[in-house]
């Protein structure tokens, strides 16, 4: 049993703003996931496909043209999401909008009951399924959250200008331990806090040594009474899907050794190993002092989320105790 | 623009542009960014790299250059002066002065002005 501490001073802002973040200031090893983007008009399949990770996740991802390829809005998705009861977290990145629309969409968000947000810089155009695109980078995501949390805690605009009413958000942020500088990294993350970052979800972990040392060095500077941090999942399914992680997407660090294992075992098989490294994973990084729970990515494979969570002991997950909202603890 | 300006640009513009590959966005950083210039990141960012660095420590956009904030990293535990500033947050660019001389801007205060929302002290 791993005993989680509470942060004390994190999540700044009114208490019960949302399940995740009640979740976490009561000290639960939380569980998100990704929902998989939808490329239909056709409202049902958001829900489908949060209907796959009901009762697995705490709370679910909506990202924003993820790998830089056009989808459903990450807005829409997590308004379907909230519509259904299932609790959304709405990726929002800084390369399709400049601070207008990016201003203009948090504020949307929040009229439509969207409470948990994450930015980020986002995958670049090249990477997607429009390279010919004009990239934006109008601010970058560090000053987003500082937005963020002026309009949540000052209740203005940029511009200085006054809001009618201020959003209530729980602020997420992203970060990479694996891609250079591994140094600047634990600093990086402590700029996002001073912005305002409540919580942070981590690229894939599958290399536990450089994850340990930057938690370590994230311990080092006191981020753990600031911040909640989410290490990512990840279930690889095939040796193929491994080896394509590895070799084609940006920033993302795979051992050798765990390529080779997943290519040891048949095919048949790759799929259950995949399950079990993951869920090696999970146990691992709960046995590192500073994270809060686990963010699992099935990559096109929702069925892994649901079977990794049940081997690692993660099912079901927990009620939130009116106690929890109402008894102020934040 | 006045003589003056055009002038200071003369000297300025050809020697930032040949020492440091400046993009001239006229709120120049560099010393708090190792003396890497952060305009020359295709994603333009000013508080640190994104998460899409490769592993050789090159660019996610451009796999044959080294990524700007990685250079900027390094540089920086090298500087005498100023180490430190690498972790300031930097208020978002002020679009309106691409193109303009920094040091006219640094001298009158104007690149110091933030928007009225941003509440962070403005630090360089």
């Amino acid at each position: 049993m791993v005993v989680m501490r509470v942060p004390r001073r994190v999540g700044r802002g009114v208490s019960g703003i949302s399940r995740l973040a009640e979740l976490l200031r009561s000290g639960q090893f939380v569980v998100t996931a990704e929902l998989a983007s939808s490329d239909s008009a056709d409202p049902d399949a958001v829900g489908r496909n949060g209907d796959q990770l009901r009762g697995v996740a705490d709370a679910i991802n909506c990202t924003d043209n993820t790998g830089a390829h056009v989808h459903l809005s990450s807005m829409a998705a997590a308004h379907l999401l909230a519509e259904r009861g299932i609790e959304p977290i709405m990726q929002l990145t800084v390369r399709d909008r400049n601070r207008l629309a990016l201003q203009a969409d948090l504020l949307g968000a929040a009229a439509l009951g969207i409470r948990n947000i994450v930015v980020m810089s986002g995958d670049d155009v090249t990477a997607g399924d429009h390279p010919e695109a004009r990239r934006i980078y109008d601010i970058d995501s560090m000053q987003l959250i500082e937005v963020a949390a002026g309009m949540r805690d000052r209740g203005v605009y940029l511009s200085g200008r006054k809001l009618e009413k201020a959003p209530a958000f729980f602020i997420g942020a992203v970060e990479n331990p694996f891609a250079p500088p591994l140094e600047f990294r634990p600093l990086r993350l402590q700029k996002k806090v001073r912005a305002g970052a409540d919580f942070v979800q981590t690229q894939l972990v599958f290399d536990l040594p450089i994850f340990t040392r930057f938690m370590s060095m994230a311990a080092d500077l006191g981020l753990f009474e600031q911040v909640f941090i989410i290490p990512s999942i990840g279930i690889p399914r095939s040796a193929r899907g491994a080896r394509f992680m590895k070799e084609k997407v940006p920033g993302l660090h795979v051992p050798d050794a765990l390529i080779e294992r997943m290519e040891k075992t048949p095919p048949a098989r790759q799929a259950e190993e995949g399950i079990r490294i993951a869920v090696e994973l999970v146990n691992d990084v709960r046995q590192i002092h500073g994270v809060a729970g686990v963010h699992l990515i099935g990559i096109k494979w929702e069925e892994g989320v649901t079977r990794v969570a049940e081997a690692a002991g993660l099912l079901p997950r927990p009620t939130l105790s009116p106690l929890a909202t109402v008894g102020g603890r934040r | 623009m006045s003589l003056a300006e055009r002038l200071v640009l003369a000297v300025e513009k050809p020697l930032k542009e040949a020492v440091w590959d400046c993009r001239m966005c006229g709120q120049c950083i560099l010393h708090s960014t190792g003396l890497s210039c952060p305009m020359r990141c295709p994603k333009n960012l000013r508080n640190g790299p994104c998460g899409g660095v490769r592993a050789d420590g090159n660019c996610e956009v451009y796999p044959d250059k080294r990524c700007v904030w990685v250079e900027a990293w390094e540089g920086s535990r090298k500087l005498p002066l100023w180490r430190d500033h690498i972790e300031h947050l930097q208020k978002p660019v002020d679009w309106q002065l691409q193109g303009t001389s920094s040091w006219i801007n640094l001298v009158n205060g104007r690149d110091a002005c933030a928007p009225k929302g941003w509440a962070r002290r403005v630090g360089h």
